[in-house]
């Protein structure tokens, strides 16, 4: 064929290699702009509060699909956990916003006694204000660290890193794979959160964790300045990690984790120690699912153990595959794509339809709506809505000659899974 | 010639059903070793075997100088230890080149943070080059490896077992579904191959098994019923009883 | 003339006492209350117990009124003529009195001349424990059994007695042993004589009856005691040592301060409370008040405001500690004497002992009906998991379906039983066609992808459930059990089991049979086990793969529908009760080994003994009983990846 296939190719720089990655962080770049511009804070007061509060907690759901993605599109462990490192991340940082917060105010009120507080009284008042609501007093042990934001913020990482790598040890080592190893996540989700709604969890029980949207010490900062912070972070944060999921699928690395979705055995009959690579992708999407939820649940104001519990989960899979596996892009979009328009039809912005015998109302029927069209996509469109841009920029270099029937959608381990 | 792996006495049964009972099998460093058998004679349990796939309920496998055991490691630390396989059907990484697919074989560290700073150099895409060009591929490098012909994929794999540089190579019928034209350069990788190591075809085809001109090994229950040249084992009574008497 | 006078005054008398007179004076009632008529109208708890016991022993069948009336304050005397009437009051001033003898109105009078008998609760004590008598002897069985049951209730000292005296003459066995067996019970309470109480104590030895364990508990009541040596006393119960689980340091030392051995601690409120009452001119005890902001600092201000004399001195750890070591602490027997208390002790020990395995088999049971109540709901899944491959997370949204449909058919039917019968076959129908359709439209076209499979399904699922909360709302839908399965089958006070757990554990079973019949028996389960080991060889020897793989998941969809109607009966019929069984279906399934019917039998039972043996642990908390269940499995997979019943070798890949 032609020369440049003898050549030694020379490796272009990442964003060349993936065109994707320049364009999408273009995007990016003027999508915050465009929000700093139209803001209440920092520009001209276009749009609430309330509604950057929505697209940056839209950026955060985009980088745990992101993190999904990658486990799933791109090296076939469809995780139903990914939600709970979510949450875990959200209840790490939401322990020292509460814990600050309430120590400030419990200081504050001491402060006019006629004797000085002493830790102790400090500590038994937050207590008292964060435990109250579940019957108790004391602090719990695991709340001994919530007084230390960086300790806190560790958590973040640390704590889902730690679950996803005991949790994929064990489930990857006894060779675990397929629907098997989803509803092993499945049930660990929901252990998870059964756990949680306990009243001596130690973290509130069904209460969660609340008023998470105040920055402790930065009463005087007005919300619409604090929300613009957080889509910043936010849309860091999803750069950030799109880039780094870029570099890893794009080399070597991303081609053996293909490798393993597409055939594990093989991968493994290759000299591969599949199941390190599992791990290492797992736990480090479980990180990133743990980084997004520290971001999101400020935004989010409350966190509460309803927001672990396995449908989270499965709507991130949905989210996913709407948008389209296997490709980086496809994840943001399908997050972005079904997050915002669930909003718009769960706030009741949708019109009802009248059908003379009875009325859709859409808070209703929007689930039912959602359900469906999943269905739809996964038999007519497996390729999302990502899909939509191989018909307009079709990549010459491959023709697809086997259509669907490549890839995630379709590999070879489909045989293993079902026959097992 | 020194022996590289040495089976001996090893034993499997499902559910009662004796799939491998009590074989014993040797091939040296340097050799082309044919396996023949009818089905179910336990030719690809044995391979199962020796990559790690099935454990034996007893016997002892020892491969190498040193005479360390296979029994106790993984899949992935027998192929690391230079052990390759090559399936029966064509079991290539369809959604990925050609190029891709022997990247990920050639010999280089296969832990994760490795391939994750793995770049690879001038050399590395010459050998890349070279082998493909070995498996008459070398035009085909950009091409998905879905795109391939059914011979294609079977010389790509065998082209990724190559690059591999294992020391014992496992192949399971090579030639199934394949051209005569495609058969012969078939046979003529591997003989090429077995000049610097040791490769064990599985095949039922006995006009294939003769142009490899090799020893020959006849497995049938689980155990070796012969062994020896092609026409040795042909002219075995037990042989021609096992393929022809019933 | 004699006689004329007084006859005369006789009638004068008559006039002047109209409503005396008409009265039955020789009536044997009158009579015997005129004998005792010093003690009735005197009214004194300590005197009137041979009136009492007179009235009790005379066998008049008037008495039982006479001394409702008398308890109820309704009895009167009438002061001229010293006769007993019954009275009702009508107003301040008037009453309408009564015969004592046969109850006849005399008439309406003045009440001045008449005295209200008011016995004290003494006295209506005593009038109680001889109506019980009365009761416990009455000719109908029904009320005999009432006054047992009233005693049970409310037992008296007095009742022994009366129940020991009602005993002879009982010709009801039931009742008599019902009797016999009260009266051991209150003579362990009521006894005088200890070894009479300890006697009843030991024949009561291994029986397993909650009101033996109500009995002897406050008996073996105790009382913490401390001493600085330990007393040669018989009723100590046991030594106990501070800091032990059952005596912690600071209630060891609150007793010392109690029972005045120690002197006070004082808490952090308190200390705060009075250093801020000394605070002086910016300090307290010369310590700057800046200064106070922990607790040390603060310890050592009041210790000098206790120097001072300003407050009193309190406790230091090393004095805690020297007084809780100088002191022995021990329990006393405080509800029995020693002797009755420690019979007590052995006898409920052996109760306990027994009560505890009791328990187990209670257990047991329990963990039986929740592992067919797992079993009913896996074993649609074990089909369409275990035998087709295929996972269907709406499998739970087909066991609502079949609840949901047994609660119309409720709505249309009103007879329980009918309704139910009707309702089986029909919530088969409805998820059959619903599994059917499901598999048409989906699952069909996405065989052998099973991930996709995971997620469409998941994607009905979530609709199923919405749309049955849009049609049926958030709340929970009774679906009622007909009256023959109410109760349970009781087996002792500990061991019982309602008689739905024991119909779901039938339907269990039956399923168990009708699966094993409709795979080994029939053409259907030929076909289906042919087309699940190899399509295409099935498909050449002229079985349609496609309608085997429908045909075998609407069955599977099926038996879901009827695993509903059940479990609707057990629990409450809501959108999400699907849901709820999700997840320990597939646990079930996957933990018993897939493709293996019996795998599924093994691993509901495993699930269900877990969870049961789980809560045991921790009654409190069934949300940890869960999420450690789930622990466990996860676990348990870990170790047995292909669950307890695997299949190994070729058998397991094709």
């Amino acid at each position: 064929m032609s020369d440049a296939t003898l050549a030694t190719p020379r490796r272009p720089p990442l964003a060349l290699r993936y065109p994707s990655v320049l364009v999408f962080l273009t995007l990016l770049a003027l999508f915050t702009l465009g929000v700093t511009i139209l803001s209440e804070a920092f520009g001209i007061g276009l749009i609430s509060t309330s509604f950057v509060k929505t697209l940056g907690k839209t950026l955060c759901l985009c980088l745990v699909a992101l993190a999904m993605d990658l486990v799933w599109g791109y090296c076939g462990i469809l995780s139903l956990g990914h939600m709970a490192f979510f949450g875990i991340g959200g209840y790490a940082i939401g322990m020292w916003l509460m814990y600050e917060r309430t120590r400030l105010i419990v200081v504050d009120s001491l402060a006019a006694a006629p004797l000085p507080a002493t830790p102790q009284e400090i500590s038994d008042g937050v207590a008292a204000q964060i435990f109250g609501v579940v019957g108790a007093s004391e602090l719990p042990p695991i709340w001994a660290f919530a007084h230390s934001l960086p300790i806190q913020l560790a958590f973040v990482v640390l704590v889902p890193g730690l679950l996803a790598l005991v949790f994929g040890w064990l489930a990857f080592r006894s060779r675990v794979t397929g629907v098997y190893l989803s509803i092993l996540t499945q049930a660990m989700t929901l252990a998870l959160s059964l756990h949680l709604f306990q009243n001596d969890s130690g973290l509130r029980g069904n209460n969660g964790l609340s008023g998470l949207q105040n920055l402790p010490g930065l009463d005087a900062v007005p919300q619409s300045t604090v929300s613009m912070w957080f889509f910043w972070g936010s849309a860091a944060a999803l750069a950030a990690a799109y880039i780094l999921c870029a570099w890893i699928v794009s080399g070597k690395f991303g081609s053996v984790i293909r490798a393993i979705r597409d055939d594990e055995a093989r991968v493994r009959f290759l000299g591969y120690p599949v199941e390190t690579f599992k791990l290492f992708i797992f736990t480090l999407t479980a990180v990133l699912a743990g980084i997004a939820g520290a971001l999101y649940y400020p935004q989010a104001g409350i966190v509460n153990p309803a927001e672990i519990a396995p449908i989270a989960s499965i709507y991130l899979a949905v989210w996913v595959a709407i948008g389209g596996r296997g490709r980086l892009y496809g994840a943001v979009i399908g997050a972005a794509f079904v997050s915002l328009l669930s909003t718009w039809f769960t706030g009741g912005q949708a019109p009802d339809i009248d059908l003379g015998f009875y009325t859709i109302q859409w808070v209703d029927w929007w689930i039912v709506l959602l359900g469906l069209s999943f269905v739809a996509v996964t038999l007519f469109a497996p390729k999302g809505i990502g899909g939509l841009v191989d018909i307009f920029f079709i990549d010459r270099r491959s023709p697809d000659r086997h259509g669907a029937d490549l890839g995630p959608d379709a590999g070879a381990l489909r045989e293993q899974e079902a026959e097992k | 010639m020194s022996t590289l792996l040495e089976v001996s006495g090893v034993s499997v049964s499902f559910d009662g059903f004796k799939a491998i009972n009590n074989l014993s099998f040797q091939i040296a460093e340097r050799e082309l070793r044919a396996v023949i058998g009818p089905n179910g004679a336990g030719k690809t349990t044995f391979m199962d075997i020796i990559t790690g796939k099935t454990r034996p309920d007893e016997g002892r496998v020892i491969y190498g100088d040193k005479g360390a055991s296979l029994l106790k490691l993984s899949e992935s630390r027998i192929a690391q230890a230079g052990i390759g396989r090559k399936f029966q059907r064509p079991t290539v990484f369809e959604d990925q080149s050609v190029r891709d697919n022997l990247m990920i074989a050639l010999k280089k560290k296969r832990g994760p943070f490795a391939v994750l700073a793995f770049r690879p150099s001038a050399e590395d895409h010459a050998r890349v080059r070279e082998i493909a060009g070995e498996i008459g591929l070398n035009t085909a490098l950009a091409r998905k490896a879905g795109e391939l012909s059914h011979g294609q994929k079977q010389w790509l794999e065998i082209g990724m077992l190559l690059v591999q540089e294992p020391k014992l190579l496992l192949v399971d019928e090579p030639a199934a579904g394949m051209t005569p034209a495609e058969r012969q350069q078939t046979t003529d990788i591997l003989r090429e191959a077995a000049r610097t190591r040791a490769v064990v075809v599985v095949e039922h085809d006995m006009e294939f098994v003769r142009r490899l001109d090799c020893k020959v090994t006849v497995l049938h229950e689980g155990s070796v019923l012969a062994e020896g040249s092609l026409d040795h084992v042909t002219q075995n009574e037990k042989v021609i009883e096992v393929y022809l008497g019933r | 003339m004699t006689a004329a006078i007084r006859l005369f005054l006789t009638a004068l008398f008559c006039l002047a006492t109209l409503p005396g007179l008409t009265q039955d004076a020789d009536a044997p009632i009158q009579r015997l209350l005129q004998e005792h008529r010093e003690v009735i109208s005197e009214s004194s708890r300590r005197t009137i117990g041979p009136a009492i016991d007179a009235l009790a022993a005379s066998g008049l069948p008037e008495v039982r009124d006479v001394l409702n009336r008398w308890q109820a304050k309704e009895m009167w005397l009438n002061q001229g003529s010293g006769l007993f009437v019954f009275a009702e009051e009508i107003d301040r001033d008037t009453i309408r009195i009564f015969d004592v003898a046969d109850g006849s109105e005399i008439g309406t009078v003045a009440d001045n001349g008449y005295e209200q008998l008011k016995p004290n609760s003494g006295i209506r004590g005593l009038i109680g424990a001889a109506l019980v008598q009365f009761q416990l002897s009455d000719p109908d069985p029904v009320n005999r059994a009432r006054g047992l049951d009233a005693i049970e209730r409310d037992p008296e000292a007095s009742h022994l007695e009366a129940l020991r005296r009602s005993l002879d003459g009982e010709a009801d066995q039931t009742i008599l042993a019902r009797k016999m067996r009260l009266e051991r019970l209150l003579t362990i309470r009521f006894g005088q004589t200890d070894a009479e109480r300890i006697a009843a104590i030991e024949s009561f030895d291994g029986d397993l009856g909650v009101d033996v364990r109500a009995a002897l508990n406050p008996l073996v009541a105790t009382r913490l005691d401390a001493a600085e040596a330990l007393p040669d006393a018989p009723d100590i119960a046991r030594v106990l040592k501070p800091g032990d689980d059952d005596l912690p340091r600071d209630l060891a030392y609150a007793h010392l301060v109690e029972v005045g051995l120690a002197k006070p601690k004082i808490d952090r409120a308190a200390k705060r409370a009075a250093l801020v009452a000394n605070i002086d001119a910016g300090a307290v005890a010369g310590v700057q008040v800046a200064s106070l902001d922990d607790e040390a600092a603060r310890d050592m201000a009041y210790a000098a405001l206790a120097d001072q004399g300003v407050v009193e001195p309190v406790a230091t750890e090393a004095e805690t500690n020297a007084a809780l070591a100088t002191h022995v602490f021990f329990e006393r027997f405080v509800g029995a004497p020693p002797a009755v208390a420690l019979a007590a002790q052995d006898v409920l020990s052996g109760i306990e002992a027994k009560v505890g395995l009791n328990q187990a088999l209670d257990l047991g049971l329990d963990a039986i009906s929740l592992g067919s109540i797992y079993f009913l709901a896996a074993i649609g899944l074990a089909i369409t998991f275990g035998v087709m491959g295929v996972i269907n997370m709406a499998h739970g949204e087909f066991i609502m379906m079949g609840a949901y449909t047994g609660f119309l058919v409720q709505q249309i039917v009103p007879d329980y039983t009918l309704s139910i019968l009707l309702a089986l076959p029909l919530a088969f129908a409805v998820t059959f066609t619903a599994g059917v359709a499901m598999e048409r439209l989906v699952i069909r076209h996405l065989y052998h992808r099973p991930l996709e499979t995971l997620l469409a399904t998941f994607g009905i699922s979530i609709a199923l459930q919405q749309i049955a909360k849009n049609i049926f709302g958030t709340q929970a839908r009774p679906l009622t059990s007909p009256a023959w399965l109410d109760g349970s089958l009781v087996i002792n006070d500990i061991v019982s089991i309602s008689y739905i757990r024991i119909a779901i554990f039938v339907l269990a079973l039956l399923f168990l049979a009708l699966f094993l019949l409709v795979m080994n028996r029939t053409r259907l389960g030929l076909e289906v086990r042919a087309v699940t080991q190899n399509p295409r060889m099935a498909a050449s020897m002229g079985i349609n793969p496609d309608k085997i793989n429908m045909l075998t998941f609407g069955f599977g969809s099926g038996i879901a529908g009827i695993a509903g109607v059940a479990i609707g009966l057990y629990a409450k019929v809501t959108s999400e009760m699907g849901a709820d069984y999700i997840v320990q279906s597939f646990m079930t399934v996957v933990v018993g080994g897939v493709g293996n019917i019996w795998g599924t039998l093994l691993g509901a039972t495993l699930v269900g003994t877990l969870q049961k043996g789980i809560e045991w642990l921790n009654p409190s908390n069934t949300l940890a009983a869960q999420t450690y269940m789930i622990l466990f499995i996860i676990l348990f997979i870990q170790f047995r990846p292909r669950g307890i019943i695997a299949l190994k070798g070729r058998a397991a890949e094709a």
